[in-house]
């Protein structure tokens, strides 16, 4: 499945909710389910500082996809963390720094993703994508 | 409670309280980022933009004098407002940040040389701690912090203790805008001008809810900001006392503060325009001092009394809430009820919070040392002022258990 494959499938998972409540019983539910990283990898290079809450974020490259381990101290910006770690995982440097990532905005939880909010996940897609484009360089050599 | 004062009453002065977030009635509790207009203000505000709006001091035409004349008396009202002893010695700034760089950058320019101490506290809020780094920056001087107690009180001795004969300034909040303490300023001042140290006060959070009396204070400084007070943002006072500011250098060039003009020298206007560089914002000093005289005649003493029983209220409220911890429990406080709930990150209980149409404000509050000595990454801030019900902290109450069944 593509990025954006993934994305529509997640805004119409979000679309089934009517209710806010739901909407966040839902993400709190994906932000426990959400495999904590390593205590080792919440180092401070792996540290996005938002003014609200804080993510980590790190990444391996095999086989041509990039797989990022993410986490949170706040569980509704670890279930977002999820959602976009489902998206992208799994896929090449270039998908990922292609990727359009305004699926988001039909989940009804794009107030999450404005950079006025300062909970590290603007910055947490700008980072994976960064990861992307280092992976990228790397293999074919231009860095 | 309610019945000595008529909160309905007020509430029609605020328009903008009367309206629907995410389909509930709002209820703003977040005050101590700033405060509403009353339409008294906005009014003045539209008045003087409609009828008189004319640049300051330098028109022999008749606006420009209606326009002088209006800020040259908001110039007296503020300065009947804090007790100052002359209305030279309040200058009109953007706000309470800009007052400080305004002093830590004069003042430090004047007085400050390698070795020097600037005192400060653990809970000041980033505008009294940053302007002071940079001015250690520019000048070798170097910052010392008075510890702050788990309740968030200062201690007297301690502060004492870290005075010596190389601290040229403390610097410290009347009031702190993430735990609401009230610091005994006026001890503060007694101790340090003991050794004739000047004191700066951060009024921001104090001018709403106290009544300042610079003189009773003895400080050399005070800052406030208009938006914290009823009034529009981008205007704020720095009171200084003659003398000194006298003795301190301009802070910004321009027109006004220039007495004459060559390319050879300029020599400069006497208070307040020495500090005053550029055209000011006239408007908001007309609702600045709108909101003073709307609280006046609202009666100031009322709505400390009202804002008291509100913060007693909540206290009691919230503590009454399993799982809720209070955070900053010092004996004196004003306006401010920080809190944790249990195993829920502030983020998370503020976006739920948001959704039941209640603003309030998550995250360090700009005071980031003292969350990190807090040991905490931040507290739910709900804040208070006069046109807030007892009704609605039921409803944050209600609120905070819903946080707590998704969350905790």
């Amino acid at each position: 499945m593509t990025i954006e494959e993934t994305g529509k499938q997640i805004a119409a998972e979000f679309e089934l909710f009517d209710d806010w409540m739901d909407k966040y019983n839902y993400l709190i539910e994906l932000g426990k389910g959400l495999p904590l990283i390593d205590e080792s990898k919440k180092k401070p290079e792996n540290l996005i500082v938002g003014c609200q809450s804080r993510v980590w974020i790190s990444a391996e490259y095999m086989d041509g996809k990039v797989v990022f381990h993410a986490d949170s101290d706040a569980i509704i910006t670890k279930g977002l963390v999820s959602l976009l770690l489902r998206a992208i995982n799994n896929h090449t440097p270039d998908e990922i720094m292609n990727a359009d990532l305004s699926f988001l905005d039909n989940t009804g939880l794009k107030d999450h993703l404005s950079p006025t909010r300062s909970n590290g996940l603007v910055s947490m897609i700008k980072q994976a994508k960064f990861y992307a484009m280092a992976f990228k360089a790397k293999e074919t050599g231009t860095l | 409670m309610e019945s000595s004062f008529d909160v309905a009453r007020i509430r029609s002065h605020f328009p903008i309280l009367e309206q629907k977030v995410r389909d509930r009635q709002l209820v703003y509790f977040d005050n101590a980022a700033t405060t509403q207009n009353p339409l008294a203000v906005t009014d003045a505000i539209s008045d003087y933009y409609n009828r008189y709006n004319s640049n300051v001091h330098r028109g022999v035409h008749h606006l420009s004098q209606v326009a002088t004349e209006a800020m040259e008396n908001a110039r007296k009202r503020v300065a009947r407002f804090i007790n100052a002893t002359h209305s030279h010695e309040v200058i009109f700034t953007r706000g309470t940040t800009e007052a400080i760089n305004l002093v830590a950058t004069s003042f430090g320019q004047a007085f400050l040389k390698p070795g020097d101490e600037i005192l400060l506290t653990t809970l000041e809020h980033h505008s009294n701690i940053v302007p002071w780094q940079m001015a250690c920056e520019r000048t070798g001087a170097t910052l010392k912090v008075v510890p702050v107690n788990l309740r968030g009180e200062i201690d007297l001795e301690e502060l004492a203790g870290l005075l010596s004969e190389r601290t040229r300034i403390v610097a410290v909040a009347h009031v702190s805008n993430a735990l609401g303490t009230i610091l005994p300023v006026k001890e503060i001042v007694k101790l340090a001008h003991r050794y004739d140290i000047p004191v700066l006060v951060d009024g921001a959070q104090a001018a709403p809810h106290l009544r300042v009396d610079v003189q009773d204070i003895g400080c050399d400084f005070y800052a406030f900001s208009g938006h914290k007070l009823y009034a529009p943002m981008g205007i704020g006072v720095l009171y200084g006392r003659e003398e000194l500011l006298n003795r301190m250098p301009p802070y910004q060039g321009g027109g006004e503060m220039i007495e004459k003009v060559s390319f050879e020298k300029t020599t400069y206007n006497e208070l307040p325009y020495k500090f005053e560089a550029g055209t000011p914002d006239v408007g908001g000093i007309i609702g600045l001092t709108t909101a003073i005289n709307y609280l006046a005649t609202t009666g100031f003493d009322e709505v400390i009394r009202y804002e008291d029983e509100l913060l007693d209220y909540a206290t009691r409220k919230l503590r009454s809430i399993d799982g809720v911890t209070l955070i900053g429990t010092a004996a004196r406080k004003t306006g401010v009820l920080s809190f944790l709930i249990d195993n829920v990150h502030p983020y998370d209980a503020g976006t739920i919070i948001d959704h039941y149409g209640i603003a309030v404000r998550t995250g360090h509050h700009c005071a980031q040392p003292l969350m990190d000595y807090l040991g905490i990454p931040g507290t739910i801030r709900a804040s208070f002022a006069f046109y807030n019900t007892t009704a609605e902290i039921d409803l944050l109450a209600g609120a905070i258990e819903k946080v707590k069944e998704m969350l905790a």
